[in-house]
């Protein structure tokens, strides 16, 4: 059979079929399953869309590069079941764009972290880590107290989310930065409108209790819906003949 | 190009690919067989592999969402299952007998003990020690684990509510008090001379002064005539010289106008019920158990 080997080396259209041959498989193992995708989100309630200031607060996550050192991905391995709580579903980043999961871990997993801290314990780590964990190596983002949150263009970032299949609606585009103040600011008159729009469950409240709405807030708010989501009491994993039943 | 006559090497013996530049041939070494061997092997077993586990994507979705299941039914939740069981297998001899046990039954038994301590602390590493610190001494608005002095109740039931339910948490059960903000009540020279009332109350003076009168119209109500705090309230005792944010004339000052108030997380979706339990007796054992 070896010998045959030649004339495909000396067969240029021969030689071209069979790499278009060869690579189509590679890309077929690749492509195929994307055809598939919607399968593989599992069917859990409560999980919805980011607010406006969540997104905002992604999107300082994503700037300030917390994904470098915290992943959002518990793996259904005993150990991180044990210490971060249920393992992660794909449902729950399906709305991530781009998504943090990952595999490195200088600091702890975050997609559970949400509702795990206090507020003020979060404005007080993030400005100094160490005065709350000594033993800690994360640095300190004293500058995000400061900054105020870029929230007056935050449609535009959800009209990009709309297009990549995030199901805003016209109404969420509409009062985007008005349901991003309503969210950071205690007892909003606008917090009727937010709670319409993305449930009552919504964590609304002067995240930082300082005045301004600053990127502090919008981070908070981002960490302490992280893993909250999903309704995970009611989840049962699909047995293994269990995709269509 | 000699392709079916086979060329030898005279001085190796092996085998030339029967290209020749200059007068030097190329051998044709084989692979060792060994490695041969080994790639065939290889192969033969990826044919297994595909049948024994969920391999191929398919259009109908019978395995675990969608492609094919695989002899083995094997999906990774059942891999965790399987793996979970073996600790709650371990862990069952202890489990059954802590579940059934009361918090003053586990503390006489010393293996109920150890095993709720051992328990409690792994727990405690990893939720409470990032405000309460690690071996538990607290910081300015995480209070100190260790020492005698508790806001809301230092028996095992105490903290075990406290734990479960949290304090000013979204928890429908939280623990709850919230103290005015007396710059919309008092002056500021007032407030200057009740946190003056209280910052040498707290030194063992006692001043009969205006700063007596705020006190007993204002705060006694919560905070005791005696000024001891009261557990149910979750109002701090004020002349034990422990200070939860601060004991100068400026921080007392600071909190009376505008009051912080600590917020603790409700524990009680989030870990199970012996882990509660097994903090609760953990925490007790720090120092200050009542």
């Amino acid at each position: 059979m070896l010998k045959h080997h030649a004339k495909i080396e000396k067969n240029s259209v021969l030689l071209l079929i069979f790499t278009v041959i060869v690579i189509s498989i590679g890309g077929i193992v690749e492509i195929l399953p994307l055809f598939r995708k919607e399968t593989t989100i599992e069917p859990v309630q409560g999980v919805r869309p980011y607010t406006p200031l969540e997104l905002a607060g992604q999107n300082v996550y994503i700037r300030e590069g917390c994904y470098n050192c915290h992943s959002q991905q518990i793996r259904a391995l005993r150990d991180e079941v044990e210490r971060y709580g249920h393992y992660s579903l794909a449902a729950e980043s399906m709305y991530d764009h781009p998504f943090q999961w990952g595999s490195k871990r200088t600091g702890p997993d975050l997609a559970r972290v949400g509702g795990k801290y206090s507020d003020d314990w979060h404005v007080q780590h993030m400005s100094n880590p160490q005065a709350l964990v000594p033993e800690s190596i994360m640095p300190s983002y004293p500058h995000l107290t400061t900054r105020v949150a870029d929230l007056d263009g935050i449609a535009d970032d959800l009209k990009a989310l709309r297009a990549v299949g995030v199901p805003y609606s016209d109404d969420m585009i509409s009062n985007a930065a008005r349901d991003a103040y309503a969210q950071a600011t205690q007892d909003s008159d606008y917090l009727d409108g937010l709670l319409e729009r993305y449930g009552d469950k919504v964590n609304a409240r002067n995240f930082d209790s300082q005045n301004h709405t600053s990127e502090m807030d919008a981070l908070i708010a981002y960490l302490q819906v992280l893993g909250t989501m999903a309704e995970l009491k009611d989840y049962k994993p699909a047995p293994a003949r269990g995709g269509n039943q | 190009m000699t392709q079916n006559e086979k060329k030898i090497d005279e001085f190796t013996g092996t085998e030339t690919t029967g290209h020749e530049w200059d007068g030097i041939t190329e051998l044709d070494t084989p692979m060792p067989r060994w490695w041969l061997i080994v790639f065939y092997v290889c192969i033969i077993w990826s044919v297994g592999y595909w049948f024994w586990y969920p391999t191929w994507p398919t259009f109908s979705g019978d395995g675990e969402r969608g492609g094919t299941v695989g002899s083995a039914q094997w999906t990774q939740y059942k891999q965790l299952e399987e793996a979970q069981a073996e600790i709650k297998a371990l862990r069952a001899e202890y489990e059954s007998r802590f579940e059934a046990a009361s918090f003053k039954g586990v503390q006489s038994d010393p293996t109920l003990y150890a095993f709720a301590l051992a328990g409690g602390k792994s727990a405690f590493g990893d939720n409470c020690a990032t405000c309460h610190g690690t071996g538990g001494a607290g910081a300015s608005g995480y209070p100190n684990l260790n020492d005698d002095d508790w806001l809301w109740g230092g028996t095992v039931d105490d903290i075990y509510q406290t734990v479960s339910y949290g304090i000013r948490s979204p928890h429908d059960e939280t623990r709850f008090s919230e103290m005015p903000a007396f710059a919309d009540i008092l002056s500021d020279s007032e407030i200057s001379d009740l946190a003056g009332f209280v910052a040498a109350k707290a030194a063992g003076v006692d001043m009969p002064d205006i700063g007596a009168t705020l006190y007993a119209d204002n705060c006694a109500v919560c905070h005791a005539d005696n000024a001891g705090g009261d557990k149910t309230l979750g109002a701090p005792n004020l002349v034990d010289a422990i200070w939860f944010y601060g004991g100068t004339q400026g921080e007392i000052e600071a909190q009376i106008k505008k009051p912080k108030h600590g917020m603790m997380p409700a524990w009680q979706d989030r870990l199970s019920e012996n882990t509660l339990r097994q903090l609760a007796i953990y925490v007790h054992s720090l120092g200050g158990g009542e």
